[in-house]
């Protein structure tokens, strides 16, 4: 080892690339679409979604000459079919929590923040990346489901028109909203941590607290919580007739952006934060 | 160059790592060494801005790491715990690595034959061998062709072979000039790859020494007679810096005399000896004696001297050529 005699001078390489933000997402993408469980967990939402449309709509032709007028006039031939996004939800909410709780519990996370030591660029280029996935593929979803579902229902005459009034809204909200879901989940995963722990928290918040704000029905609070809890101000935009009379659909829609805009937030301030 | 000025990182009510100042230099390789739990794992980490330091600071080239405009280039780092996501093949989790600062796919080719992963590359992470995986490890550190390498225990899993590559790409990074700075527990191994060494124990700095300084510091310089007379010499050679013990019969261990002296005693008395022997102690032993006391987790029937005296007998027989010599 007679180099080391002298003082070395340090080694200069050729490659001296700096991180940016592109190509911080270019890694993302890069991970995403080289794990096989985020292509299963989107083919499963897109696959459920679609067999709940056939199923709602198949069944609907076969039984609505026998069903009674009453019966008849309860038929929403856009959100009947729309049901799906119950299942797509649970796809596209687990998707978005293990973009993040993935690198956790494998640790890759460590080298992730290695390699982008700011570190909120990797939390944006995620947040990005599902974005793009996630939009366009249960947009396209909602819209196939939609279709499929019109010309089955065209055989009994109850079929909409995309033009008319609020259809289009509706069907694109589908996925918006299951997208904003999926980025709530990012956020989730990032401020838990742990998959099931985020699972949890995602569904608690989605399923389980409407079931308790239909405890406080039984109050006069249910009318000032209710409306404004995330997945009942979230889904007004996917429906055709407003659930609710104080929740408009866009305004819905925003609130439950807002919701997750401050989980984001939170999930920014504790990756910087907190150690890796 | 790494600096790192009173690093201190607290968890809760433990503290892992305590007011730790040291200096990693270009051009050598370093050895950092402790007991388990000393927080040699967490001193890595907070190189790499992974853990917030409670206190101080550490530097690699003058910034904090995350201050670097292109740190995969500035630092390689291999971590303790598998940073890879098992889902990924190897090959694609080092194309997403470097991307981040775009590194060509012709060096991630590299990187993957120079540590002779070429036919596993497309597997799965996740099924890899723990040899495998810290050869996936050191291909990411190698990656952006780095000035400073921090490798947690990077041989921690291999097979000998492997072993020796690793020592050998070390020694050449060094070479080179670059700043290399390697964790084990394994002191012997450090004293074959390392020229300095850092020693911490319970997150404190114990040593910051040449590996040559440490190895003739660690000489305790007791010596092993073996005679019939044992009572007599043990009285003849009594002084007040001598202590002298018998654990066999017939065999005393003398410390703070040299085998001269004893020889030139027992030869003017007319004693016979069988057996004269100086015994440096070895490196491993040298260690534990001065981590002895920063030990945090330790079976419980086995005290470092009990240790140390089965790496003593061991260690006898490599010391009996310096004594012919002498
Ligand atoms: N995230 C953490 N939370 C709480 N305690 C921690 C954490 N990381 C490390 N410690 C504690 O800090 C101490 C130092 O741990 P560290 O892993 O740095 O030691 P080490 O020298 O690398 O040990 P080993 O040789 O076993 O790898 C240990 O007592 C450990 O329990
Ligand atoms: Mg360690």
């Amino acid at each position: 080892m007679t180099a080391v005699a002298q003082a070395p001078t340090p080694v200069r390489r050729a490659h001296t690339g700096k991180v940016t933000q592109g190509r911080v997402i270019k890694s993302e993408w890069i991970k995403f679409r080289t794990l096989r469980s985020s292509r299963w967990s989107l083919i499963a939402g897109v696959g459920a979604m679609i067999a709940i449309a056939l199923l709602f709509s198949l069944a609907m032709k076969s039984h609505y000459p026998h069903m009674s007028q009453a019966r008849q006039k309860e038929v929403d031939p856009v959100a009947d079919p729309m049901r799906g996004v119950f299942l797509g939800q649970l796809a596209v909410g687990v998707l978005g929590v293990m973009m993040i709780t993935g690198e956790y519990t494998t640790g890759m996370i460590r080298a992730s923040l290695s390699a982008a030591p700011k570190r909120l660029p990797v939390l944006w280029a995620k947040a990005l990346v599902f974005t793009v996935v996630a939009w366009t593929i249960m947009t396209a979803t909602a819209f196939v489901c939609f279709f499929l579902a019109q010309s089955i229902f065209s055989s009994i005459h109850i079929d909409k028109s995309i033009s008319d009034p609020g259809v289009l809204r509706a069907v694109f909200g589908e996925g918006l909203y299951l997208t904003v879901v999926g980025l709530l989940g990012v956020a989730l995963g990032a401020i838990i941590r742990s998959t099931a722990g985020a699972i949890a928290a995602l569904f608690g918040i989605l399923l389980v607290l409407p079931v308790l704000g239909e405890v406080l029905n039984l109050t006069s609070w249910g009318d000032h919580v209710n409306p404004y809890l995330p997945s009942n101000a979230g889904q007004q935009v996917m429906a055709l007739t407003t659930t609710s009379p104080d929740m408009k659909p866009w305004p819905g829609f925003f609130l439950f952006v807002g919701y997750a805009v401050v989980a984001m937030a939170a999930a920014a301030i504790l990756l910087k934060r907190r150690d890796a | 160059m790494i600096e790192a000025r009173s690093l201190t990182k607290r968890y809760g009510d433990k503290t892992a790592v305590s007011d730790l100042s040291f200096t990693v230099r270009p051009g050598i390789v370093t050895g950092f060494l402790g007991p388990n739990g000393a927080g040699k794992s967490t001193t890595m980490r907070m190189i790499l801005g992974l853990d917030r330091p409670s206190s101080g600071a550490v530097t690699v080239n003058g910034k904090a790491y995350a201050e670097h405009a292109a740190p995969l280039h500035e630092v390689g780092a291999l971590l303790e715990a598998k940073a890879i996501h098992t889902g990924r093949s190897a090959y694609n989790h080092l194309l997403a690595l470097a991307a981040t600062t775009g590194i060509e796919r012709s060096r991630v080719d590299e990187v993957i034959d120079l540590v002779g992963l070429r036919d596993v590359a497309k597997k799965r992470a996740g099924g890899f061998s723990l040899g495998m995986g810290q050869r996936l490890g050191i291909a990411s550190a190698l990656l952006g062709d780095p000035d400073t390498l921090i490798l947690d225990e990077p041989v921690n899993g291999l097979d000998p072979e492997g072993i020796l590559w690793i020592r050998n790409l070390l020694k050449a990074l060094a070479a080179e000039g670059r700043t290399v700075f390697v964790s084990s527990h394994l002191m012997s191994e450090m004293a074959l790859t390392a020229e300095h060494l850092i020693v911490i124990g319970q997150g404190k700095l114990i040593a910051d020494t040449s590996v040559a300084e440490f190895i003739s510091r660690a000489s305790t310089g007791s010596v092993k007679v073996r005679t019939p007379d044992a009572a007599k010499l043990r009285e003849l050679l009594a002084g007040p810096d001598v202590t002298v013990s018998s654990s066999v019969e017939g065999t005393l261990q003398v410390e703070g005399l040299t085998s001269d002296r004893i020889g030139t005693v027992a030869a003017e008395n007319r004693i016979t000896l069988f057996e004269l022997a100086p015994h440096e102690a070895s490196l491993e032993e040298a260690f534990m004696e001065l981590t002895g006391d920063a030990v945090e987790y330790r079976a419980p029937a086995q005290k470092t001297s009990a240790g140390a005296d089965a790496g003593a007998s061991a260690a006898a027989d490599s010391a009996a050529d310096v004594e012919v010599n002498a």
